[in-house]
């Protein structure tokens, strides 16, 4: 089960607010490669995963996504926070309002609502470790892309920390991979799923 | 207790930064389980951490729930929320 802690994994303290801005960023809140997405793909991955290193590993990285989901949004919050609506008028912040006002919501920059299509829990540990290589490395680009995007030291400075966290991320996932095959036939990977045949002994 | 706001701040980002040391350290033990540094670095780092949690939670209120001892106020709820920004 999971505790809270009243803190951000990294501080988030913006002053200007930029409701423009912020209906990009919302992006890495409920978009197709946000954290939100990421959480609940490792989360879900890890019920199946019948190696214990791998499963903690999902377990921990998936609890972190959650704090990285909470930076995001906590961005978002303070990008529109106060705004007049001459400030809402007139930018991509402005649908977004209609139907959220200044809350937040989890959806991506184009306005798709969030959905558990983004992500697979395929439950076979080699797929399940490629699709979680995959998911850092197009969050980390969708980072890159905001970044560009971004003037405010203020925005970039967590942005940046969670970019960097990514790739971190994509390595310790490039080892449960590596770990996971050590573990399985050396001459034939793909012989049995460790998941789901149940002739194979999973090596706890 | 007359703590002023760069004492907070200042414990405030010790505790992210010794935070953040555990948070790493977990994930590559969870990969390296055997690695007997690692897992020295990681009891170091808990400790300190442990002990700069109990200091806040008796200073400024608590950030975890376990850390809450001071059994006067329910500062849990009311005290900042970490997305209110303003302060560390």
């Amino acid at each position: 089960m999971w505790n809270y802690e009243k803190r951000l994994q990294h501080p988030v303290n913006i002053k200007n607010p930029n409701p423009q801005l912020a209906s990009m960023i919302i992006s890495q809140f409920g978009g197709p490669d946000g954290e939100l997405g990421a959480s609940m793909r490792y989360l879900s991955q890890r019920y199946s995963m019948p190696y214990r290193e791998v499963a903690g590993l999902l377990t921990d990285i998936g609890t972190e996504e959650l704090a990285h989901l909470e930076m995001v949004s906590s961005i978002v919050h303070q990008l529109t926070r106060n705004l007049s609506i001459e400030e809402i008028e007139g930018t991509n912040f402005e649908p977004y309002y209609v139907d959220h006002t200044a809350g937040v919501w989890p959806q991506a920059a184009g306005g798709t609502p969030f959905t558990a299509t983004i992500f697979q829990s395929k439950g076979d540990p080699i797929t399940d470790m490629h699709e979680d290589l995959a998911a850092e490395q197009k969050a980390r680009t969708t980072y890159d892309n905001l970044i560009r995007l971004i003037k405010d030291p203020d925005v970039l400075d967590p942005i940046r920390f969670l970019r960097a966290r990514e790739i971190v991320h994509y390595q310790r996932f490039g080892e449960g991979l590596r770990l996971i095959t050590d573990k399985l036939n050396s001459k034939n990977f793909y012989a049995v799923n460790p998941a789901f045949d149940t002739q194979v002994k999973a090596e706890k | 207790m007359n703590k002023s706001m760069s004492d907070r701040s200042r414990l405030s980002h010790w505790i992210n930064m010794v935070s953040f040391a555990l948070n790493d350290i977990t994930l590559y033990l969870d990969t390296h389980p055997d690695d007997t540094e690692a897992l020295e670095y990681f009891y170091h780092y808990q400790d300190i951490r442990n002990q700069a949690l109990k200091e806040y939670a008796i200073c400024y209120g608590p950030l975890t729930l376990d850390s809450d001892t001071k059994r006067s106020d329910w500062d849990w709820a009311l005290q900042p929320f970490p997305w209110e920004g303003g302060h560390c």
